[in-house]
């Protein structure tokens, strides 16, 4: 019996707790049970398995429970906490609270046909005609998906019927309130044939709160289909946080991705997608600015089932203080899936002696006539580009910040909605020195 | 405005300037001369303050301030502009970002006010058409993916937008062609002024046909082995630095 059983043990959550949505429904509760067998059975993940090697997930399994909370938080803080979160009016807005969905502090404008944005845990209770695909076994990548199945609370749920625009991006919005809370989010997002969408996951939390974000997202993307998804973390220096965001790709259709990480203790990423029909395009882009003890690992997969697809994958990451930062981003191109064009990369900077990066592309390929390169960098500001922006006049510091600037702005500018573009931009020059005077400059 | 003195410094205990002496004062331009490997770039890099040099003897005045003691920032402050013979590519910020912010430190530290947005641009845009430049360069990340051309005349472009007192320019003239050349060089004559020095570094005496300087130095071996009028360029270009170095044989031989 390992450690992490011991824990769990220990938390006395021998069972499901009934207050969680869907407990009358049959389906719902037998696939949490069969999620919950799993998770029993295996336990937390330790650094003996290949895909958590550099990543120490021992401290999630020592929390006092992982049980999600059933009290709602607290009114007034949550919405001191949503001001500090939101830098402008959203016309899509759903805000969940440690996992629920806070109707009050939602607004869903108005919509056009074909499209529906509603809450997982209304679906699961109600008598719509939710399918099993919600609580999809399959994109339990890893056994912290598992626990989200079984655990989760509630999330978004976005319906776009064929050819369905939706212009403004959804944005969700979960809210960490409080210490010691674990925040189970589910959110499922179903684009159908050529229908187009942004949907923007912002994790938002008090700055040392130690509370843990176990969240699955799942995405189908039907055959021309678009979706421009972007997660910005930025939870407490003291959260752990573990993420899952798995799309499967129908023909033509797009997907991207984007990954800020800007908080937390321990956060890890997974992010997925299996193209699945021809033509498919896919991009992963993510940053993380690390500082203190910070750890955030992203791993990649990408699944190439079909013939001429492309994806392309862009990760980087600036380090300071202790942090770690880890990337490893999987590409399979599997048999037939010829004429297929992937390129990766991952570019770090380390700020200090101490920082660390393990940085690992990892290629499998059994198909032949296909174009895969990645490349990798770890290393610090290069010494011609301060010399020629210091020899313009500009001090030490602000050369510093702004070559980091920089190096950053080449993922940001990835983002599609130009709100959380110059929201991010303005996140990340906070974090730099004479970050403001830049801002100013935009 | 300048003032070199017995200047000796090298890189990594290898000596490369071996005693220089030279006065520029305001209003004039200098071009200095000479085969690769003469010290022409390490003197220009090093009056800019770029680290890494070591001054084993000698002095340099600017304006009446000692110039080695200052850092490269405050001596671009100071009206120091050097035009780079390889100009860094900076990606991610954009060639506006990166001129405001420079210009901004410069006015600051000149006790002016910041430009505001509108004016900056216009400003820009007055330069840009004098260098016939594209305006799309501006929202474009600082140098990357310029042409080698465009890349020279951006640096030309920082140096009308900055105003220095004292610009050096390093082979400026390298890979431009005739027309590029001739764009640049209007760049630069438009701005001799009464008040301000133009060191040209060159190799070649081509750029010298366009702007005509008051002296010519030639550099070689890390000394300045002889200076003249404007015909010296010529004399050179028809001679060959093997002609001026045959003239100095115990320089060469130290």
């Amino acid at each position: 019996m390992n450690i992490q059983l011991e824990s769990w043990e220990h938390m006395a959550l021998e069972q499901i707790p009934q207050f969680l949505a869907g407990s009358g429904v049959p389906w719902v509760s037998q696939a949490r049970q069969s999620a919950f067998e799993r998770y029993k059975a295996h336990g937390l993940p330790t650094r003996r398995e290949e895909e958590w090697k550099y990543t120490d997930v021992t401290q999630i399994g020592k929390r006092a429970s992982l049980a999600p909370d059933s009290i709602p938080p607290d009114p007034p803080s949550e919405a001191a906490l949503f001001s500090w979160a939101l830098a402008q009016e959203h016309p899509h807005l759903m805000v969940f609270v440690n996992g629920y969905y806070s109707d009050g502090l939602s607004a869903i404008g108005e919509m056009p046909d074909g499209a529906r944005l509603e809450s997982l845990a209304e679906l699961l209770d109600g008598t719509a005609e939710l399918s099993s695909e919600s609580l999809d076994a399959s994109h339990e990548h890893t056994i912290f998906g598992a626990l989200n199945t079984a655990l989760a609370t509630d999330g978004a749920v976005l319906h776009l019927a064929a050819g369905t625009v939706l212009q403004d991006p959804v944005y969700l919005l979960f809210i960490a309130s409080g210490h010691g809370t674990a925040i189970y989010p589910r959110n499922l997002i179903v684009v159908g044939e050529g229908a187009r969408a942004t949907v923007i996951e912002h994790y938002f939390g008090m700055i040392d709160a130690h509370h843990f974000t176990d969240t699955l997202t799942q995405i189908k993307l039907a055959a021309g289909a678009e979706l421009q998804h972007c997660k910005l973390l930025q939870e407490g220096n003291a959260s752990f946080h573990v993420a899952g965001i798995h799309a499967e790709q129908a023909a033509h259709s797009r997907f991207g991705s984007q990954s800020f990480a800007l908080g937390s203790r321990l956060a890890r990423n997974d992010i997925t997608s299996r193209l699945n029909g021809p033509e498919c395009q896919c991009e992963f882009d993510g940053l993380y600015l690390l500082d203190g003890k910070q750890h955030v690992d992203h791993h990649t997969r990408i699944d190439h089932l079909a013939p001429s697809c492309t994806s392309r994958e862009y990760y980087r990451g600036i380090l300071d203080g202790e942090s770690h930062g880890v990337f490893n981003g999987k590409v399979i191109v599997h048999p037939h899936a010829i004429k297929t064009d992937a390129h990766q990369s991952n570019r770090n900077l380390l700020l200090s002696r101490e920082a660390e990066v393990d940085t690992k592309p990892q290629l499998e390929i059994f198909a032949d006539d296909v174009r895969c390169t990645h490349g990798a960098t770890v290393g610090q500001l290069d010494d011609d580009s301060l010399f020629y922006l210091r020899s313009r006049g500009i001090d030490a510091d602000s050369a510093h910040s702004l070559l980091l600037y920089g190096f950053a702005n080449d993922i940001i500018a990835r983002v599609a909605d130009p709100g959380m573009r110059t929201r991010i931009e303005h996140l990340v020059l906070d974090r730099l020195p004479q970050g403001e005077q830049i801002k100013e400059l935009l | 405005m300048l003032s070199i003195m017995n200047l000796h410094a090298g890189i990594n205990g290898k000596d490369i300037l071996r005693g220089i002496d030279l006065e520029v004062r305001a209003g004039e331009v200098h071009a200095i001369m000479g085969p690769n490997g003469s010290g022409k770039s390490t003197l220009a890099q090093l009056l800019a303050g770029r680290d890494g040099y070591q001054v084993t003897a000698g002095s340099v005045r600017y304006l009446e301030q000692d110039l080695l003691t200052m850092p490269a920032e405050e001596r671009a402050r100071a009206g120091i502009f050097l035009a780079f013979q390889y100009p860094v590519e900076i990606p991610g910020v954009s060639n506006a970002l990166f001129l405001k912010t420079a210009l901004n430190s410069i006015r600051k530290q000149q006790g002016l006010s910041e430009l505001d947005a509108m004016d900056f641009l216009q400003l820009l845009r007055d330069k840009m058409k004098l260098l016939r430049m594209d305006e799309l360069l501006l929202p474009r990340a600082v140098n990357e993916g310029f042409s080698g051309g465009e890349k020279k005349r951006n640096e030309v472009l920082q140096m009308a937008v900055l105003e220095p007192k004292l610009a050096i320019l390093d082979e400026t003239d390298s890979g431009l062609d005739i027309d590029a050349l001739k764009i640049v060089a209007d760049g630069v004559n438009g701005m001799r002024d009464p008040q301000r020095a133009i060191v040209l570094v060159t190799h070649y005496q081509r750029l010298l046909e366009f702007i005509v300087p008051d002296v010519v130095h030639v550099l070689s071996q890390g000394r300045i082995v002889r200076s003249g009028k404007a015909d010296l360029a010529r004399e050179l270009e028809q001679r060959g630095y093997g002609w001026v170095e045959e003239q100095h044989p115990a320089r060469k031989a130290a």
